[in-house]
Order: structure tokens, then C-alpha cells, then sequence
């Protein structure tokens, strides 16, 4: 053991931190979402005078449909990110494949990832605890489809991020999902959240999925009204992150980025 | 000095760059070139690092945007047929990877999809005799050596049957018989298939070898354009790797 290469090795990563903002970021940024979750759903549980009905697919019904979400905005994030590992970018963008075919092909593959995650999720569930997911019954289907549109905008503009600023930016896939689970209200109503945190989260389509879960799971009716207004707001962010990743590329073009994303 | 080289009949002219400029903020990359290539010819680029070379390739496959200037591939403008271009051209080069996580075979019926190949596990197929891959079809990607990432590349470059090849340093990593089977099949293309390559490399004897005329560039403007022979004699060298260090090193005459 000796001291001055622990020190070099040490020095190495704190370079590393210094130039690198979302590095910065990730030290606060986990501990500081997982309180903020894990806070409301404590303040909930407290503030439940009687026994929260249906419990179990309250919380599984979350996850699982979190999950969708997820995997959704990673399937999308995490096969563009493949052919940077790769640096095979280069090799896809000399040929005539366009930007349109290229997001629909990480959309497409996006999906293959989401039915193999949520059907292994939703079969775990039924057999270890007795939790069918189906009990939502057909609102199942916007529901998933609002997930997974929400899932593409945000996996889409966190794409347009890395093409614009290079691999440093990479742990934005990993957790910018994430950002948006306290405003979703996934494991708790949108009233527990503070005032200024649930007008955040009007405009957040996955907050209104979950306000309507909770509604079908403790008998209620179908949530048109709640779909309508993720459906809009659905719609609005996708041709925002579409719009945002064809600026951007078109920037990446003229600064003669794409050649190097990758390096 | 000789000065670029152009031809009266446009028909024959695959390739068509003129007063071609590129900046990077205020780095001027690339400074009115302007050049051609013809059906079946080879066309080295050369120069030494920084001169301009792989920006004006990037440039010439819609993956930078010029600054100032017309390219026209196939005589159409490339800055709104990208796609029907890109559909008859190919690139490779020995720095661009290929997916590490695929077999060869996997890798090239990716990429004969891309180019809308017909007839792909047959081209796939041919491509592996030609590159002398055949026992490499089931390896995947990373477990390839630097030198058959190469042929791979070569072989993922003639996917699509091109009529326009940007090879950049393309045997840079390969062994001399790979190298010299490989320039022997760019020249055979050219002269057999018609098939114009745009060529970079640092390798003076090759370009010497196998171009039918060679541009120049330095700091990124054209200074020679012409045969091989002909830039030797202007800047009064014993060959093109002397007139390369001459020009390297600014000694011009």
C-alpha cells in the first residue's frame, strides 16, 4: 500500500467531479428523491385514520405501472446509448436511415422491453402474492399507453441531451425518469403532496394514471376525465421532445458532433 | 502548383464540391474547396492531421453541415437528397466501430437492411469470400481483432454495392497481405464496377499506388490537385511522401 498512488487514484476522481455537472448532481440527486418519495408515502400512511383499501394492488398496481414508465424511457435511452458504447452511431447516420425512422426503431424496441419487464413483473406478482394486475380491468390499456407515451417524450429529450453534450451526460438516462416520481404520486394521492408540488403535478401526465388506478382499484368509476388530461399533456410533450431532439441534431450537425459521439 | 483538376461532360461526375468551407466557431476547418471525383476513379485526399480531411468526408456524407458551399453526389444536391445519395454511397473507416454485442453475420444483415439489400444472406455470403471471413461469420463483434474489424468494415461498406465508396485510412490497421488485397479489390471495383472512392490515408506509397489523382490539403484549402506524378514534379520531390513532408513541415516551393 502506498499513500501517493491512493492519492493519485483519489485525485483522478475528483477531477472527474469538478468538470462534471451531472456527476455533481448524482450525489445529491438519489438521496434527495428517495427522501421526497419515501417522505410522502410516510406522511400518507400517517395521515390514513382507517385502513388503506385494496393495499396490496395499491402498491404492487403502482409499482408495476412505475415499471412501465420506466422501462419505457430506458428502452428508448439505453438503445441509442448501445451504439454510443459501440461508437457505432457513426455507421447509422452514413446510412439513408433519417432521425423519424431511427426514434421510431427506439420506440419500437422500447416496447419489446416494456411487454418482457411488465409481463415478468405482472406474473411474479400473481404468484408470489396473489396480486393480479388485471383486476383494473380495460382502463389497464390507456393507462399503459399514457405510461409509455410519457415514458418516450422523456426518453427522447434525455437522448437529444446526450447527442448535444457527450457521454458526460449519460447518467441522465439512468435517472431522469426518476425526477418526475414524487410529482406522479405513485404510492400516494396527489393531496398528500405540498400545494405548489400538486399544481406540478397537474401537468404531469403519470400523476393523473396513478390518481386514476387508485380510483378504479377502490371501486370507483373510469377516469375519463383524469385520461383526457394525461392524453393532452401526453401528446403536447411527445412533439415537444421530437421537436427538441430535431434541434438539437440539427446543432449536433453544424458543431460536427455526431462524428463524435462516442469518443 | 498544379491547380484542380476539372472535366467537360458533368455525366461522368459522381462527385461535384465547390467552395466548400466549414468553421467551428472561429476555426476555419474547411476553406473554399472545391474538387471532384469521376465515375471509376479514385481519388485520394490527403494531407497531414488537421488538414481538413475527414471534415470534408463527414461534410460529404450529411454528418456536418457546411458552412458556405454546393455539394452535389450523383448530380443531386446533397443538402436535400440525402437519402437517395446515402442509398448508392458507403463509408468506412478504421476509427468508427461496429456493434461489439453482434456476430459478423448479425452485424452485416443489420446493415444490409439499412441499405435495402436485396437478396442480403447471398450478398452477406459474398462479402465473407471476399474479405476471407467466412470462419469469423458466428464470432461476435468484440471478439474481433483490430485488423478483422477492418475487413468487417470493408465488408459492411460494400453492403449496399456502392457507386460511391469514403474510405478513410481504411487499411490502416491490416496486414500487409490484407492491405494489398484490399487495394487491389478498391482498384478493381473502380475499373471494373465503375464504383468512384474518395480515399484518405497517411500511407504515401498506397496513394501513390492506387489514386488517379490526388487533392491536397493543407489547413484546409486545396493546395494540389492532380496525378500522382504530376504534384511529385510540381513541388520537385523525389516522390509524394517527400512532396508530404515538405508540405508538412511548410517547406513549399
Amino acid at each position: 500500500m502506498r499513500a501517493h498512488r491512493i492519492y493519485a487514484l483519489f485525485l483522478r476522481y475528483l477531477y472527474l467531479y469538478k468538470r462534471s455537472l451531472p456527476r455533481l448532481m448524482e450525489i445529491l440527486y438519489w438521496p434527495l428523491l428517495d427522501l421526497l418519495v419515501w417522505g410522502f408515502v410516510s406522511l400518507y400512511l400517517a395521515r390514513s385514520q382507517k385502513e388503506i383499501p385494496n393495499v396490496v394492488a395499491f402498491f404492487l398496481g403502482a409499482l408495476i405501472l412505475w415499471d412501465i414508465l420506466f422501462r419505457s424511457q430506458l428502452g428508448i435511452s439505453v438503445s441509442f446509448l448501445e451504439d454510443v458504447w459501440a461508437r457505432n452511431f457513426l455507421n447509422l447516420f452514413v446510412s439513408p436511415l433519417t432521425v423519424a425512422e431511427y426514434l421510431t426503431t427506439l420506440m419500437l424496441a422500447s416496447l419489446v422491453k416494456i411487454f418482457l419487464a411488465a409481463g415478468i413483473m405482472a406474473l411474479l406478482a400473481w404468484v408470489l402474492y396473489s396480486f393480479n394486475l388485471f383486476i383494473i380491468g380495460v382502463s389497464l390499456v390507456p393507462f399503459i399507453v399514457n405510461l409509455v407515451a410519457l415514458g418516450w417524450a422523456i426518453g427522447i429529450f434525455t437522448t437529444a441531451v446526450i447527442l448535444r453534450f457527450g457521454q458526460q451526460a449519460e447518467i441522465l438516462a439512468w435517472g431522469i425518469a426518476l425526477l418526475f416520481q414524487p410529482v406522479s404520486a405513485v404510492f400516494y394521492p396527489v393531496t398528500v403532496l405540498p400545494p405548489f408540488l400538486q399544481t406540478a403535478a397537474k401537468y404531469v401526465p403519470a400523476s393523473h394514471v396513478f390518481e386514476g388506478m387508485r380510483a378504479v382499484i377502490n371501486g370507483g368509476a373510469f377516469p375519463a376525465s383524469e385520461l383526457l388530461w394525461a392524453s393532452g399533456l401526453n401528446v403536447l410533450y411527445l412533439a415537444v421532445s421530437v421537436l427538441f431532439f430535431a434541434v438539437l441534431y440539427r446543432g449536433v450537425k453544424k458543431k460536427g458532433l455526431l462524428a463524435r459521439v462516442g469518443e | 502548383m498544379p491547380s484542380p483538376t476539372t472535366i467537360d461532360d458533368p455525366v461522368t461526375l459522381v462527385v461535384e464540391v465547390h467552395g466548400l468551407v466549414k468553421d467551428f466557431g472561429k476555426f476555419r476547418a474547411v476553406d473554399d474547396v472545391s474538387f471532384d471525383v469521376r465515375r471509376g476513379e479514385i481519388l485520394g485526399l490527403l494531407g497531414p492531421n488537421g488538414a481538413g480531411k475527414t471534415t470534408v468526408i463527414h461534410t460529404l456524407l450529411g454528418l456536418t453541415t457546411p458552412t458556405a458551399g454546393a455539394i452535389r453526389i450523383f448530380g443531386l444536391d446533397l443538402a436535400h437528397h440525402r437519402e437517395e445519395i446515402l442509398e448508392r454511397t458507403n463509408f468506412s473507416s478504421t476509427y468508427v466501430s461496429l456493434p461489439y454485442s453482434l456476430t459478423v453475420r448479425e452485424c452485416l444483415r443489420v446493415f444490409a437492411g439499412l441499405y435495402h439489400v436485396r437478396r442480403p444472406m447471398a450478398r452477406i455470403e459474398e462479402l465473407l469470400e471476399t474479405f476471407e471471413m467466412p470462419d469469423l461469420c458466428k464470432k461476435q463483434v468484440r471478439h474481433l481483432s483490430t485488423g478483422q474489424m477492418s475487413r468487417l468494415n470493408l465488408a459492411k461498406a460494400f453492403i449496399n454495392d456502392p457507386e460511391l465508396l469514403l474510405l478513410d485510412e481504411p487499411t490502416a490497421s491490416l496486414d500487409p497481405d490484407i492491405a494489398d488485397k484490399t487495394r487491389s479489390l478498391l482498384v478493381h471495383v473502380a475499373e471494373q464496377r465503375n464504383v468512384s472512392i474518395l480515399y484518405t490515408s497517411h500511407n504515401m506509397l498506397e496513394m501513390e499506388q492506387i489514386s488517379d489523382r490526388l487533392v491536397f490539403l493543407h489547413k484546409g484549402k486545396v493546395i494540389a490537385a492532380g496525378k500522382p506524378e504530376d504534384i511529385v514534379s510540381a513541388f520537385e520531390g523525389q516522390d509524394l511522401e517527400d512532396v508530404f513532408l515538405k508540405i508538412a513541415r511548410e517547406k513549399r516551393p
